[in-house]
């Protein structure tokens, strides 16, 4: 194969590029001009003036949660029938479509003999989990979601990552499941 | 003699006090002042309590932290010179605002105390020298840490220094010719004229040219972006590689201290030091008459508040182009120091003596 050459021209740079001033008073001006404004909005802020101008784009995180997209995939949640009890009926598609295999189900019999079968544990181990989102699209019954829209999700070990049924279907506990003691009931056997 | 000596300690603390409050000052004003260019909040979690007063604390957490870390030093490097690097850096830097006034003489009775630690003939030398001994502690940091990345960062510090102090020296020079003297109290003294009756003849009206190249390698010499090639985190860490704790924290602060003594420098020499334009001994004068009598104390006090605002109005301005201008690259820097700064100062200073003599004549 022959070599092939490609001519790279340096850029022809005109004088007042080539003594920088020019730029650099251009890029002074133009920070200069954010921080008189940012300034002044941060003063007229103070007292309660032109609250509606934002003088920083930043969110003050953990007081300020930045808006989140409707369909964004966040922590799971297991949805509930209307007399409390879980909707799903234990048939294994989010476990078996899961690429992460992280859903760990073990099924029971339902009381109700319309209904063939319920978990009797669902967890998921949220520091295997990839947030495929796979799971909420496998589901027949609309059992999974994730809408909760919880982001910070943290522990002190694996084992806190370890979510069970009852804090899928209490989503709302979530700060006290955080915090929880790492020792967490241990994983279900495969 | 007992006077002297009282008096200019108390100068001298005066001094030493504001400028080390204003370079811990400069870690505040550097995040907060970048946070609100770049539309951020900066920095404001610091609290006592709940106050949390606009992240002020922070400066203090950060002087915490570093008298905590650990002290280390390299094992191959060299002990005694690895400690005494950052000192010599800092003390030089600290020393050289010795032969800086912020004001006028100060008449208490009849004692006369020029505003000033130090009343040097040959102040503007003096300021020199000492700004290039401030290099000695970054090269020794780079030689005695045994560290590649720090050495290297040493060398490009004594290579900026060099290029860079002959273009400073050289528009300072223009500067003396004018005055006619090298005392930066006199040099202050006599920009307290009028240019054509109504322009103050600040060093900045008479040598435009000079004062832009002296603020170029003003900045230089306090190895800060954009010419922050010494120290250039992205390429080499920089001399201080080896150093933690309050060492490092010394190498710091000793660029803040470097900024706020070109802040300095630049209002004595360029920007009427402590002159308020129009406001001699008496009052305000317009045409020759006065207009406004002023008690001594007020005019007194009115001039060192001239001083401190333009001073704080210069780190206001080194702060705006170090959060605006990318770094030179290596092979720039020494293109722009010689090939640009320099022919430009001689120029300068050639144009300024050709005026002088058709003046003067
Ligand atoms: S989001 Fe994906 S990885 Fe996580 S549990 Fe559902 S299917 Fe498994
Ligand atoms: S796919 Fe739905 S119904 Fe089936 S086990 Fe999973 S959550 Fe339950």
């Amino acid at each position: 194969m022959p070599v092939t050459t490609k001519v790279v021209k340096q850029p022809n740079m005109s004088f007042m590029v080539r003594i920088y001033f020019p730029a650099i008073f251009q890029g002074l001006a133009l920070t200069g001009w954010h921080f008189f404004r940012n300034l002044t909005l941060h003063i007229l802020h103070k007292f309660d003036l032109f609250k509606d101008v934002p003088a920083a784009v930043t969110y003050q995180y953990p007081e300020e949660k930045r808006p989140l997209a409707p369909r964004l995939r966040s922590r799971h949640r297991l949805t509930k029938r209307s007399n409390g009890s879980p909707r799903c009926v234990a048939c294994m598609m989010c476990e078996t479509v899961c690429p992460a295999h992280c859903i760990y189900i073990v099924a029971d019999e339902h009381p109700d003999p319309n209904i063939e079968k319920r978990p009797k544990r669902f967890d998921i181990d949220l520091g295997i989990c990839v947030y495929c989102g796979f799971c909420v699209e496998a589901c027949p019954e609309d059992a999974i979601r994730m809408d909760t829209q919880i982001l910070d999700i943290a522990a002190y070990s694996r084992e806190g990552m370890y979510l069970t049924m009852d804090d899928l279907l209490n989503p709302e506990n979530h700060g006290a499941i955080v915090l929880r003691d790492p020792k967490r009931p241990q994983p279900a056997s495969q | 003699m007992l006077e002297h000596v009282i008096s200019s300690t108390i100068l001298s603390g005066i001094m030493i006090f504001n400028v080390i409050n204003l370079a811990a000052l400069h870690t505040w004003l550097e995040r907060k002042q970048s946070a609100v260019m770049q539309d951020r909040i900066g920095a404001n979690r610091a609290h006592i309590g709940p106050f949390r007063l606009l992240g002020l604390f922070h400066p203090l957490a950060d002087a915490i932290k570093m008298f905590f870390k650990e002290d280390f030093v390299p094992p191959s490097g060299h002990r005694v010179l690895h400690t005494l690097a950052p000192f010599l850096s800092m003390v030089f830097a600290l020393i050289t605002f010795a032969a800086i006034p912020f004001g006028d003489v100060l008449r208490i009775g009849d004692m006369e105390i020029g505003l000033q630690p130090a009343n040097l003939n040959i102040g503007v030398l003096y300021i020199l020298a000492m700004l290039s001994m401030v290099v000695y502690g970054v090269v020794l940091a780079g030689y005695s840490s045994n560290n590649n990345y720090a050495f290297l960062g040493g060398l490009r510090a004594s290579a900026q220094m060099i290029s860079y102090e002959v273009t400073l020296g050289l528009t300072i020079m223009g500067l003396v010719m004018i005055y006619g003297t090298l005392n930066l109290q006199e040099m202050i003294r006599w920009q307290g004229r009028l240019l054509f009756g109504f322009l103050p003849a600040w060093g900045v009206f008479m040598q435009p040219l000079g004062f832009l190249l002296f603020l170029a390698a003003g900045i230089a010499e306090t190895k800060r972006i954009p010419y922050d090639i010494p120290e250039a985190e992205s390429e080499i860490i920089g001399y201080f590689t080896e150093y933690s704790g309050m060492k490092f924290g010394m190498y710091f602060f000793t660029d803040y201290v470097e900024t706020i003594l070109l802040a300095c420098m630049s209002t004595a020499l360029f920007f009427g030091g402590w002159q308020v334009p129009f406001l001699r001994s008496g009052g305000f004068h317009w045409g020759g008459t006065l207009v406004l009598g002023l008690p001594h104390l007020l005019v007194t006090l009115m001039q060192i508040g001239s001083f401190t605002a333009k001073v704080l109005a210069f780190c206001w301005f080194f702060m705006l182009i170090r959060w605006t201008l990318p770094r030179f690259r290596y092979d720039q820097l020494m293109k722009v120091g010689w090939k640009m700064m320099l022919p430009l100062s001689l120029a300068n200073l050639l144009a300024t003596a050709v005026i002088l003599v058709m003046v003067g004549n």
